[in-house]
């Protein structure tokens, strides 16, 4: 068992970081020099010290005497300290020098000959900018702008008193005090002075308070598993307040973690995964096949990348395109139609698809062609593509997620159990559905649930029955009807873990 | 999905009764619409140029409403409140006529010029038309409306109306050189040319977008009276002439196009939204069309269509049981007029000229889903049989996956589209030595190719996290794209597994014993044997991209 503990400065918080051992500071300290004679000290002393005095006294930083303190403090009751703030006002910088050379203003008096000095030349000087004005203000020197090569700068008085460095020197000397409030706050003002916080601890003797201190033991080692010695060794008490240190290993990215559980909860419902690994597609599949119009605006050149290399599909189930653009131009199996001259260039594009739908219809169209029909549950998790700039709210390709089924006589109510299922298993339970426009489902229908944080109901996805102009052309009996969701995976959150 | 922005209080005027916001986003959500926003002009414009601009702006309310795409007769108040208030059982679905005038038909004269253009072109007349402010500015928006979406920007379908009494038929609706063409535009105080004006509408933020459509074409369409009046130089601008102004009382519309079918639905939603303003409710006067081929039409259509559905159809759909009646009421709330006959079982409805959108049984289904109400469907799931299968492709991925984050190594996720450069110039390869797919139209030049190597994207995420403590173990298992002409769309996919190790010091070993380990996981032995696996030394990049492993 080691009994290490990291101190709160030992950087355990970055991952990755983690490799070596972390030292145990404070352990070696408490047989310190600073510690012995702090204990020393206070053995003789009267009640207690203050660890700044005896800081100064031992010529030392405070931080090692303060060091000391904690170490003691960690071996439990030898040694008692309260922590005491005071304040205190230090010189800044410039306030050390104006101590030591005098204000700017009066080193521009100074330098102020009875004969003046031109006033180009006097700001020259390394205090003359700030220590014209002020001297100005005082009254201890005046321009002449009459004067034949310039204006000149003259003396006013013969001599001035330097307030500034007297009260700085004070301050210096630690009598601060005497300098009212006023005076101090306007030296402040001029970042001459600052007022910082000291924090000081007085020490006192311990219920266990002793001058011989054991040293305790960080670690447990074998040697003193084999000797024994471990017995009769104090141990220095593990740190619960500080980090850990993270293991050193590799992680899942947490977008496809999600996407993990989603299969999970596609493959616990019983949906068989489609095959999604072709992320270029012809217009065809992507849009007509879906009964998608081709003046549609989800295929205009602002919303879909189309491709330059390989510009168009090579191949396409031309028997099934003829009954695709007849139902786009004419109508048929019951509809309308959309009445247009469909154009086979136009189901040629090739373009990025837009979403993974174009492949539940290639999987469709596969079920199709075998006979006799089956029912089936399908699913798939891929990326999709979208011709947007690239911000904050907006990517140019995502993951969408879709969920179908096809069997003899589904219907809407069917998919609001299934989607119901599918919604409680992320741990969203209150589901509501509005009637929505796709152009390849009808009826369609939005999901929304309640979003407990935001206080409102937000759209979760889009579902509905496939429309018959895109299923019966793919040869699929009359009476199967096909119900699908779809939803994005970018927009999920990780699923609860489940509490056992 | 179009957003229409309406008045609240005329909205609640026009619908008899006022709601609460709650209330009427609640009704609209039952409907199939969404209460997107509630706002105020001067509230749009100072969030859009600040609270400056803003003053004096109007602070009526405003409700936004997203409307269905293919809705196009709920794209004004007029339709909107019309919906709303047969859905609510407070009026019926009015019957829209179409007339004949009292005395000479309107004609509209197509010219074979008109042809490589806009071939196609309707019209209609709206007699004794009442305007108000509101009125106008509802018809006006209308046909933006109409144009930014069923018109698809006004390349399918242009609408112009005009002042029929400041014009004099027969209209001729022709084809002319840009130079041929002179006339006094909307809202501009002298004549130009066709040449002209489409100069000084490349800098008018709104004509801009259209421009496009016969910018390059030899021939503009054009549409002059019997005078010589320019009414309109389709799909770009009507004249000012004809102008039609709060005290126009007879309206002349045309709308001319590419797509016939479109052009009929647009010119049948506008007279069926508007003629609500004239004397004659829901009237409106006919126009006569004259083809290039002799053959003349009468417009608007106005056709009613008679669909038959049988109620079990409906019910096994929606999964309701509800009898032939009841649906028939429940239709007759979605403006399908409908009534049960012959045998009990059988639904006949009427698809009016609004409803371009009713094209099959299905929407019919929908309507009745959504006047039953969604939220009302009990719900139920499918016997379906089935068992589960994964792709075998993922299933290894998932696996892999796994292993790699045991193996110390972290997953990376990064973009299938990147710069030519990514996969060529900055590997030392040519980009014709990538088989790479080329997007044609990419808004900028991080997505010009599909990537044909995972590399890039795993450089990049180092190079973004340069400032992490070392070492980088990062992998990724995910599809790349090459050209392949054996696939039908030229081109396909190869899952590949990349790993990079980058650390002060090269490694090599670190990255050699993940992929030992990956082969282990594989059941793959090394060595030269038929089923082994060997690395290879090779050139430039390749050296690293040998580092990683490529599966299948």
């Amino acid at each position: 068992m080691a009994a290490h503990a990291p101190g709160a400065g030992s950087g355990s918080g970055c991952s990755g970081a983690g490799r070596d051992t972390p030292s145990a500071p404070g352990a070696a300290m408490a047989d310190g020099p600073v510690a012995d004679v702090l204990l020393r000290r206070l053995e003789a002393a009267d009640g207690g010290l203050d660890s700044a005095e005896l800081a100064a006294e031992l010529g030392v930083e405070h931080q090692a005497v303060v060091g000391a303190v904690k170490s003691l403090q960690a071996l439990g009751e030898i040694i008692e300290a309260e922590l005491r703030s005071t304040k205190r006002w230090e010189l800044t910088a410039e306030g050390e020098e104006i101590a030591r050379e005098g204000s700017h203003e009066a080193r521009v008096f100074r330098s102020v000959p009875p004969e003046g000095l031109a006033q180009s030349e006097l700001m020259r000087l390394p205090s003359g900018k700030v220590g014209f004005s002020k001297a100005m203000s005082n009254k201890w020197i005046r321009v002449d702008k009459s004067a034949a090569d310039g204006p000149r700068v003259f003396r006013v008085v013969d001599s001035m008193e330097d307030d500034v460095q007297r009260r700085l020197q004070l301050v210096r000397g630690g009598q601060a005090e005497k300098l009212a409030e006023k005076e101090r706050s306007e030296l402040r003002k001029r970042k001459l002075l600052t007022e910082v916080t000291l924090k000081t601890y007085w020490v006192s003797k311990g219920s266990a308070f002793s001058t011989s201190v054991s040293k305790q033991e960080a670690e447990l080692s074998p040697e003193m598993i084999s000797s024994g010695s471990w017995r009769d060794r104090p141990f220095k008490p593990y740190n619960f307040s500080a980090r850990g240190v993270l293991p050193d290993s590799g992680h899942l990215h947490p977008l496809l973690k999600v996407r993990t559980q989603f299969r999970q909860i596609f493959l616990e419902m019983g949906f068989t995964e489609m095959p999604t690994d072709n992320f270029i597609e012809s217009s065809f599949w992507n849009f007509d096949a879906l009964f998608q119009p081709q003046q549609h605006p989800a295929r205009d050149q602002h919303d879909t990348f189309f491709l330059q290399d390989p510009a168009e599909a090579l191949q396409l189930p031309m028997d099934y395109v003829h009954r695709v653009k007849r139902t786009h131009s004419q109508g048929g199996y019951g509809s309308q139609g959309y009445k247009y001259t469909w154009k086979l260039d136009e189901a040629r594009k090739n373009l990025l698809r837009t979403h993974t739908t174009a492949a539940s219809a290639r999987a469709l169209y596969r079920l199709a062609r075998k006979k006799p029909f089956t029912p089936i549950k399908y699913f798939s998790i891929d990326r999709v593509f979208r011709n947007e700039t690239l911000d904050a709210t907006h990517l140019a390709e995502f993951h969408q997620i879709e969920g179908v089924v096809a069997d003899h006589g589904l219907t809407l109510g069917h998919l609001m159990g299934v989607l119901r299922e599918f919604f409680t298993k992320l741990g969203i339970t209150q589901l509501r559905f509005k009637p929505a426009y796709n152009p390849y489902t009808e009826p369609s229908m939005e999901v929304f649930s309640y979003h407990q944080g935001l206080k409102k109901w937000v759209e979760v996805g889009n579902s509905g029955l496939f429309r018959p102009e895109m299923l019966l052309p793919m040869g699929l009996p009359e009476n199967v009807s096909v119900i699908a969701w779809g939803l994005s995976l970018e927009r999920q959150r990780e699923p609860p873990v489940p509490r056992p | 999905m179009p957003t229409v922005s309406v008045k609240r209080d005329l909205l609640f005027k026009a619908l008899g009764r006022t709601y609460t916001d709650e209330e009427f986003d609640e009704l609209c959500f039952e409907f199939g619409l969404e209460l997107d926003e509630i706002t105020s002009e001067k509230e749009i414009i100072s969030k859009e140029q600040g609270d400056k601009k803003a003053e004096g702006a109007s602070d009526v309310v405003l409700y936004k409403i997203d409307v269905p795409a293919n809705r196009y007769d709920l794209l004004c108040l007029e339709g909107l409140v019309r919906g709303l208030q047969v859905f609510k059982e407070r009026i019926k679905a009015p019957l829209y006529k179409r007339v004949m005038p009292n005395g000479e038909i309107q004609k509209l004269i197509i010219t074979e010029e008109t042809a490589k253009i806009r071939p196609y072109a309707v019209a209609a007349v709206l007699r004794n038309i009442k305007f108000t402010k509101d009125r106008y500015d509802s018809f006006i928006e209308l046909q933006e409306k109409l144009h930014q979406n069923i018109c698809r920007k006004r390349a399918l379908v242009a609408i112009g109306a005009h002042d029929l009494d400041s014009l004099s038929g027969p209209f001729t609706f022709t084809a002319k050189r840009p130079s041929d063409i002179k006339f006094k535009p909307l809202s501009k105080t002298k004549e130009y040319t066709a040449c002209e004006l489409m100069n000084i509408y490349k800098t008018d933020n709104h004509l801009k977008h259209y421009l496009h459509i016969i910018e390059n074409k030899p021939l503009y369409p054009v549409i002059y009276d019997s005078n010589g009046v320019v009414l309109s130089m389709p799909p770009i601008i009507n004249g000012n002439h004809s102008k039609i102004t709060l005290n126009t009382r007879n309206v002349f519309i045309e709308c001319t196009g590419t797509d016939f079918t479109k052009a009929k639905i647009v010119l049948d939603i506008i007279v069926t939204m508007f003629s609500e303003y004239c004397e004659n409710q829901f009237t409106v006067e006919a126009a006569e069309v004259v083809f290039p081929n002799g053959k003349s039409y009468t417009f608007p259509e106005l056709a009613y269509r008679k669909e038959m559905v049988r109620a079990d159809l409906i019910n096994k759909k929606v999964g309701i049981r509800e009898t032939p009646e009841n649906l028939a009421k429940l239709l007759t709330r979605m403006c399908l007029k409908s009534e049960v006959i012959g045998d009990g079982n059988q639904i006949e409805i009427e698809i009016p000229p609004t409803r371009a959108d009713i094209i099959h049984a299905c929407d019919i289904v929908e309507d009745a889903a959504i006047a039953y109400g969604y939220n009302n469907i009990q719900m139920t799931l499918p016997k379906t049989y089935t068992i589960a299968n994964q792709f075998p492709l993922n299933k290894l991925t998932e696996l892999l996956r796994h292993d790699m984050a045991a193996a110390g190594f972290t997953e990376a996720l990064t973009f299938a589209l990147c710069s030519q450069e990514d996969i060529a110039d900055k590997l030392g390869v040519d980009i014709s030595a990538t088989k790479a797919v080329h997007i044609s139209n990419p808004k900028t030049a991080e997505f010009q190719v599909a990537r044909t190597t995972l590399l890039p994207g795993l450089l990049k995420t180092i190079a973004a996290n340069r400032k992490m403590p070392l070492p980088l173990k990062l992998f990724e298992i995910s599809d790349i794209v090459v050209k392949d002409s054996s696939r039908d769309v030229g081109a396909r996919n190869y899952r590949h597994l990349c790993a990079v190790y980058y650390n002060k010091n090269p490694g090599f070993e670190i990255i050699h014993g993940l992929l030992d380990r990956i082969m282990q996981l594989l059941d793959v032995p090394p060595g030269e044997k038929k089923g082994g696996y060997v690395i290879k030394a090779s050139e430039g990049w390749k050296l690293f991209y040998h580092n990683g492993y490529q599966q299948s």
